[in-house]
């Protein structure tokens, strides 16, 4: 469709007219006249909703919001048009079967052997024994090898030495869909575990005593300590409600050396509405303070996100100060209890804060235990109720403890942002279904690439500079301050405005910082050269001496001339070795990337607008500055050159 | 220049108490039009150059409301000594930082504003900025809720917003970014001023600086503007700053107005943390000196003051302390590179956070964040050696080089 006009969200001057694009697999908007061409891409996959508005003397407005966040307005001239983009973009963005899903179109160019690597990069069989299990407490257990156990668990799972077949599955079937206690974390210095599971069936007042048994396996797992915690991450209320309808929750008089723990976590209709009131106040046009603090406020997010931090800082002191092994369940054990689960282990342990721990931890809480991608985000067309930002609040928690420990985690801000990106993309098969079952029956990794290959790939990017192995934030376990913290939690503008750029830190430090390391790393390596060669000529010059001893005295004044000739020109020289500086723009990682979209349309300048609100409109113009993360293109190439070569005449 | 002239007028603080003796105003304006225009404007604070723009040579002006009243009184003097800072055919903004409201009922109180039929190529543009004891509640409901100890995720949000604190802040930014959009992008010169011209148009011209200039983004530069801008505009300091948040008697004077400002800075400097030379202890030095110091500098409400009790002579000069090296190095940025361009913040309320580092200094744990600060300064640092030794190794290399070549032409 063409004079398409896609509005600019915070200033209605910049508008820009262009050609809409509808493939298999992308909505693509292509800008008319402008050299560069810009493009905007939204993967079908993303697209959360579309709103068809009233028409207007322009056109017909079309808005399209992004599951990453973005929103797109754009103004098609004609209703008819108009209407069938509508249709068609409905249609497209509600596949029916997996094999629509871009996945299984999407190509890196990767050989077969490339792309089973990219599978084998995260094996969590590796990762037990780096916890280091098998061993006298726990071993694995195949009693669940063909599903025949528990279909929404991996068909490996790490159970007490001590729970036998027939205890694991007498338990099984007191748990909601059979989701029986497994072993999530294990910690080798105290023995300490955490273990996972659904809500037990106990109603009002049955019980199960190889579901007893099951736990009483856990605690002697762990010898130091005489009880465990059962940890029901549910508000008191809710789990009641459940003993109703048959399920519920442990009663402390019917297992023996149990502490049962409410922490109440809200479920996923919650959390669904509170987003969703959350995003509201990020799409309000030019927002008063006020505004926006109350939206923040009634939409409760913050608030969410606090009790799942409170909920995983809760077992992670219980394991490593206490050394109590602890049990997680919300319902049926698969979002809220991965949420915890995962925030605990990530402060327990310094593996889990690098790059590589953390796609292992995902793979391993997330993907293995059977959170239901699909049905949270809206991958196929389904039951709306059911789609929830479980993952995106994990994520964020991660972001909140990145801003209270900034040394701590060896990846950056975009590196979280990227995942969440590919969660909802269906760009790579890691995140496709809702089980492991389904995604063998589907055979993905035969059909599809791992995400973890491609971000492993561009690691360069995602690094956090401040990062060090040896660093004190680094070692052992985190605690983020307890009391009074509610002012630690902060709003998220790098996801939740994703995509207005113009609202974010104009230079970012993070890639600054990266770039001075980058430096210094290629100064290290020519520091060596220089050695070495200055070593060389020493030998050779000793060796003339001999012979022109007398010559070189009378030369000496006027050597000294040239040199500084050439000492002025060496500075040139020194910038050309800089050519491999990285554009140090956030997208870069994605190049090849076309799910990402690169849309830089804050890098024109529009005349300003005086009166109304001088704020947004001013704030555009400065990416002329060079700003390190700059909106991507004209960074800081030319004047990093510059400042190097100020320090060099220095 | 050609345009412009020091005057020295107010040599005895004889035509306005709160100015310094020497000023700066258009060539074409004489002293004797400049008294006539210091009886029209309130407190004798006349329109004077507070920044000149190399880029375009346009300028930004400050002064206090005109005394118009309620039957529209007007002076032709005042209309010839703006005008005068115009080129030819050009238009300028007066921005008054109080809503249209508030500067028509200051008429009934003999103050007022500049009527278009009497400034016809000048455009005023109303800003509201709150003043004196709702920025102090202001600031009194937000050290309260920063010290609130309870657990409540909610309350603190809704306490946050109650304080109206970044309300302000944005307020101001805005109202700085308007008068430096219409310096920089329009090509227009600027006429700032509230009511007295002492606080909020003090705020707004320097923060306009600071976004406009890249020489007040240095540490120097940033002393010199609150110099400038500040103690010789003749911002009343003592009558602002002597209680803080924890008073319970209601100083009528009382204001957090340099807080406000310095509160200002720090958001730009997190939007733009390259951008500047001083980081964030700089400002909060300048914050606790300004309500408590064993200097002098910021003693008195203005120049005059300062000169009657003889300050210079009598106190240290906060500025020489800051100024010596093994003082200066806590509060260099070491991320700082020089930036020549116009800075433009984002005023969203997305953009602005508290200020944590002062209403949050007690409150919360900062061993993390100080270790990362000092993570960047090794980082930093280890760059600089780096290079350093590259470039001796360089010389020599060349000198050596150049030795053997000289031997072989020999």
């Amino acid at each position: 469709v063409e004079n398409v006009w896609l509005l600019d969200r915070l200033s209605s001057r910049k508008a820009a007219l262009g050609t809409l694009y509808l493939t298999a697999t992308h909505v693509i908007f292509a800008e008319n006249g402008s050299e560069t061409r810009k493009e905007t891409w939204v993967l079908h996959s993303q697209i959360s909703s579309i709103e068809k508005q009233a028409t207007t003397a322009t056109g017909c407005p079309l808005l399209i919001r992004c599951k990453n966040f973005q929103v797109i307005q754009l103004v098609i001239p004609q209703e008819r048009d108009c209407h069938d983009v509508y249709i068609s973009l409905i249609r497209l963005a509600r596949p029916v079967k997996y094999e629509e899903l871009y996945c299984f179109s999407f190509n890196p160019k990767l050989d077969k052997e490339e792309r089973e690597q990219g599978w084998k990069l995260v094996d969590l069989n590796e990762e037990y024994n780096r916890m280091g299990i098998p061993n006298n407490y726990w071993q694995i257990s195949d009693v669940n090898r063909d599903y025949g156990v528990c279909d929404s668990y991996p068909t490996e799972v790490y159970v007490p030495k001590s729970a036998t077949a027939h205890i694991i599955v007498g338990s099984s079937k007191f748990r909601s869909r059979r989701r029986f206690p497994a072993l999530s974390y294990y910690c080798k210095d105290n023995n300490a575990s955490i273990c996972r599971s659904s809500q037990p069936l106990s109603g009002f007042s049955a019980r199960c005593l190889e579901d007893e048994q099951m736990l009483q396996a856990i605690r002697k797992a762990n010898p130091g300590s005489d009880f465990i915690y059962v940890v029901d991450t549910r508000p008191k209320l809710n789990a009641m409600a459940n003993r109703a309808a048959g399920k519920g929750y442990e009663n402390e008089d019917n297992y023996s050396n149990i502490k049962f723990q409410f922490i109440g976590i809200e479920n996923i209709h919650v959390m669904r509405n509170s987003l969703q009131k959350m995003l509201e106040v990020c799409e309000l046009k030019s927002p008063s303070m006020s505004d926006f603090l109350w939206g923040l406020e009634n939409s409760g997010w913050l608030k969410h996100i606090k009790a799942i931090m409170d909920a995983g800082i809760f077992i992670a002191k219980a394991v490593a100060e206490e050394g109590v092994s602890v049990l997680v369940h919300c319902s049926d054990g698969w979002d809220r209890t991965a949420q915890v689960c995962s925030v605990a282990s990530l402060l327990l342990d310094p593996y889990y804060r690098t790059m590589k721990g953390f796609m292992v931890l995902i793979e391993k809480d997330w993907v293995s235990f059977g959170h239901k991608f699909n049905h949270r985000y809206g991958n196929l067309d389904g039951d709306p109720k059911e789609i929830s930002p479980v993952i995106d609040q994990f994520i964020e928690c991660v972001w909140q403890l990145m801003e209270q420990f900034p040394c701590a985690f060896e990846f950056n801000e975009r590196f979280l942002i990227h995942i969440q990106h590919h969660i909802y993309s269906c760009q790579f098969g890691n995140f496709l279904c809702n089980s492991q079952k389904e995604r063998r029956e589907l055979r993905i990794q035969e059909r599809t690439y791992s995400l973890w290959a491609h971000l492993w790939k561009n690691r360069a990017d995602y690094l956090n500079p401040l990062y060090r192995s040896h660093h004190s934030q680094t070692q052992g376990a985190l605690y983020p301050q307890m009391a009074p913290c509610n002012f630690l939690y902060k709003f998220w503008s790098g996801m939740y405005n994703r995509f207005e750029k113009g609202l974010h830190p104009r230079q970012s430090v993070t890639d600054y910082l990266m770039a001075v390391k980058e430096e210094t790393q290629q100064l290290e390596e020519e520091l060596e050269v220089l050695a070495e060669r200055l070593e060389n000529l020493q030998k050779s010059q000793l060796n003339d001496n001999k012979v022109k001893s007398m010559q070189q005295d009378r030369s000496k004044h006027l050597g000294l001339s040239t040199s500084n000739n050439s000492l002025a020109n060496t500075p040139q020289e020194y910038s050309s070795d800089l050519k491999s500086f990285p554009s140090r723009s956030p997208s870069q990682g994605d190049e090849e990337d076309s799910a990402l979209i690169l849309t830089q349309d804050n890098l024109k300048s529009s005349d300003p607008d005086l009166s109304a609100n001088s704020d947004q409109e001013s704030g555009v113009e400065d990416l002329s500055c060079r700003s390190p993360s700059g909106g991507g293109c004209l960074p800081s190439e030319d004047s990093g050159k510059d400042s190097d070569e100020a320090v060099f005449l220095a | 220049t050609d345009e412009w002239r020091l005057s020295c007028i107010n040599k005895e603080f004889s035509v306005c108490p709160s100015y310094p003796p020497v000023v700066i105003v258009p060539k074409s304006i004489d002293d004797e039009a400049l008294r006539k225009v210091a009886m029209f404007r309130q407190g004798s604070r006349f329109p004077v150059l507070s920044y000149y723009h190399k880029k375009n040579g346009m300028v930004m002006m400050r002064s206090s409301q005109p005394l118009t009243g309620t039957n529209g009184r007007r002076c032709k003097e005042d209309e010839k000594l703006i005008n005068a800072t115009l080129r030819p055919g050009k238009r300028g903004y007066i921005i008054d930082t109080r809503s249209l409201n508030v500067a028509q009922q200051a008429r009934a109180k003999g103050g007022g504003f500049e009527q278009e039929a009497h400034y016809p190529q000048w455009r005023r543009i109303h800003k509201c900025i709150e003043r004196f004891n709702i920025l102090q509640e202001s600031l009194i409901k937000l050290v309260e809720a920063c010290n609130d100890q309870s657990h409540n995720m909610d309350r603190w949000l809704s306490k946050l917003e109650a304080s109206n604190w970044l309300t302000h802040i944005k307020e101001i930014l805005t109202a700085a970014c308007l008068a430096a959009q219409c310096i920089d992008r329009e090509g227009a010169s600027v006429l700032v001023h509230g009511t007295e011209g002492t606080d909020s148009t003090l705020q707004v011209t320097s923060l306009a600086q600071i976004i406009l200039d890249p020489r007040c983004r240095t540490i120097r530069g940033f002393e010199s503007l609150v110099v400038r801008v500040g103690l010789q505009a003749g911002h009343p300091f003592q009558q602002r700053c002597a209680q803080s948040a924890y008073s319970n008697s209601k100083q009528k004077w009382e204001a957090p107005v340099f807080l406000l400002f310095l509160d200002c800075v720090w958001q730009i400097l997190r939007q733009f943390p390259c951008s500047f030379e001083f980081n964030e202890q700089f400002l909060i030095m300048l914050f606790e000196h300004a309500y408590a110091s064993q200097f002098g500098t910021f003693l008195g409400n203005n120049e005059n003051e300062r000169s009657k009790l003889k300050l210079p002579q009598k106190t240290m000069s906060l500025w020489s302390w800051v100024n010596r090296s093994e003082e200066l190095s806590k509060f260099q940025n070491p991320l700082f590179e020089a930036n020549s361009l116009v800075i433009w913040p984002s005023v969203a309320p997305q953009s602005l956070q508290l200020w944590e580092g002062v209403f949050l200094r007690w409150n919360r744990p900062s061993k993390f964040l100080d270790e990362a600060h000092e993570e960047m300064i090794n980082i930093i640092k280890y760059n600089k050696e780096l290079q350093a030794k590259v470039n001796a190794l360089r010389r020599q290399l060349a000198e050596m080089e150049t030795d053997d070549r000289m031997q072989e032409n020999l």
